[in-house]
């Protein structure tokens, strides 16, 4: 930390925290410190599945989605990034395995295509026409949207953190937030373990790690931690183009452009701080997703490892400024899906900062959701 | 030794030019170096790189290579097929 006083301190070095950065950056407020306590991507981030899709039942989702969509079509430019991104837009097949499920995606495609998001129902012949070595055995049907795919995250966070370097961001890695200093029921500084420095703003995108950090200053936000693993095996030739993810079956597996299949399924298991991998979801998630794709059957698992969900209620973000802090912002409980609408949630964080107008509502993102009943509820996600 | 030609890791066809350019940019750890290159992400899993990367990571700063911090050692130990995983799966073998 190379001064005493910043103007505003982001707190995290995820996808969610580096947007923000530069987001704001874009906007004029240059006068920034971001602190990671690892390096950029080392938590959630670096361990999601990467996966982007528009394919949501809640308006509110599909929207941020679509707009997040657009933005990673051209982040390198967006952002003035000189390597790859590696967005892969070969599309999702969400597979429907009851009936339940399948007239939801129906409901869910007319949210999608009155905000125009180009994805359509097909039958089991078609899916077998997107994905030839699919196993449509229990299948009622499945949607695709050619628009959706994934992103190389880390790329994806450095693209973000070095146009925020560029403007004057200044980020500090390996650095730990050990307390917070409120003066007047206003946020008056940061303490780390590199040493303390003032700031007006505080933006807590720590993810699982938020909570705790808003306990600090007394504010209460309801998300807990859930371990999600995933795994990835040696490189193949191209065998399928699109993500397959089922909800019911809890799965998702995708070939990324390198060549090998990055995959997981959900867990049922209690929050936890949990980061390790473990031999039960090894045998699991190569069962399930055999199944489904028994190609897949002679393939090498080079690797697996853990992450963490930030879960909030409704499974939808937080966005909260505290009480008893004021200037002291979570940003947090994304529960699996920050990766894909961080370009989003950032725009509208730094718009509300700045005093811009968005054409969302940031209150609808309030914790007090939760005591008003007024949910943002999602009926596709995992 | 031209660091053009001399591979450090195998598996990603990764060239001692390219680790030092990364290390140049800033990136200071092996974990960094791993994410961004894909550095000991192979089948290998780093057997060959890491400790390569250590030992330019300790000239570059000067530090003993017992300093420098290692990433995560993550399973399984050798490739193994998902087909011998997925026969190895009991409904509820994990309770046992």
């Amino acid at each position: 930390m190379k001064k005493k006083a910043y103007d505003v301190v982001i707190i995290g070095g995820g996808i969610v925290g580096c947007a923000t950065a530069f987001e704001l950056a874009k906007r004029g407020v240059t006068d920034v410190l971001l602190v990671e306590k690892g390096f950029l991507t080392s938590g959630a981030t670096g361990r999601c599945g990467a996966g982007i899709r528009q394919q949501w039942g809640s308006e509110l989702n599909a929207q941020i989605a679509l707009e997040s969509t657009q933005i990673f079509e051209n982040l390198e430019e967006y952002t003035g990034y000189q390597h790859s991104c590696e967005l892969h837009q070969g599309g999702y097949l969400l597979v429907a395995y009851t009936e339940k499920e399948w007239a939801q995606f129906q409901e869910n495609l007319k949210v999608q295509h009155a905000l125009g998001i180009d994805a359509r129902a097909v039958d089991l012949k078609e899916a077998k026409e997107i994905v030839p070595i699919l196993n449509t055995d229990g299948m009622f049907g499945a949607t695709f949207c050619q628009k959706d795919g994934h992103a190389n995250p880390f790329h994806c966070t450095q693209a973000y953190a070095q146009g925020a370097q560029r403007m004057g961001v200044e980020i500090a890695t390996y650095t730990t937030v050990t307390g917070f200093q409120v003066k007047g029921g206003h946020i008056a500084a940061v303490e780390t373990d590199k040493g303390t420095v003032e700031a007006r703003l505080v933006i807590n995108c720590a993810n699982v790690r938020a909570p705790g950090l808003a306990k600090m200053v007394g504010q209460d936000v309801p998300v807990t931690s859930e371990r999600h693993q995933a795994l990835v095996t040696e490189p193949v030739a191209p065998l399928m183009d699109c993500m397959v993810m089922s909800f019911v079956r809890s799965y998702y597996v995708q070939q990324v452009p390198h060549g090998s299949f990055v995959m997981g399924i959900g867990p049922q298991e209690e929050p936890s701080f949990n980061f390790q991998s473990s031999w039960q979801f090894l045998e699991k998630n190569c069962a399930v997703i055999c199944e489904a794709l028994p190609a897949l059957r002679k393939l090498r698992v080079v690797r697996q490892w853990a992450g963490q969900y930030d879960l909030s209620p409704d499974r939808n973000p937080v966005i909260d400024e505290a009480e008893q802090a004021k200037g002291f912002y979570s940003v947090c409980g994304f529960s699996g899906h920050g990766f894909m609408v961080s370009p989003r949630v950032a725009i509208l964080v730094a718009n509300h900062l700045t005093g811009q107008e968005d054409s969302l509502d940031i209150r609808r993102f309030s914790a007090k959701r939760y005591e008003t009943g007024e949910l943002l509820l999602e009926p596709a996600v995992v | 030794m031209s660091d053009s030609n001399t591979i450090l890791c195998r598996c990603e066809d990764l060239t001692r030019e390219r680790i030092l350019e990364c290390i140049h940019q800033g990136y200071c750890t092996i974990d960094e170096i791993k994410r961004v290159t894909r550095a000991g992400m192979g089948p290998c899993q780093g057997r060959t790189c890491r400790m390569l990367i250590a030992q330019e990571l300790s000239n570059y700063y000067h530090i003993p290579m017992e300093e420098v911090m290692m990433s995560s050692f993550r399973p399984p130990i050798k490739p193994i097929p998902m087909g011998v995983l997925a026969d190895a799966y009991e409904e509820g073998g994990d309770q046992k």
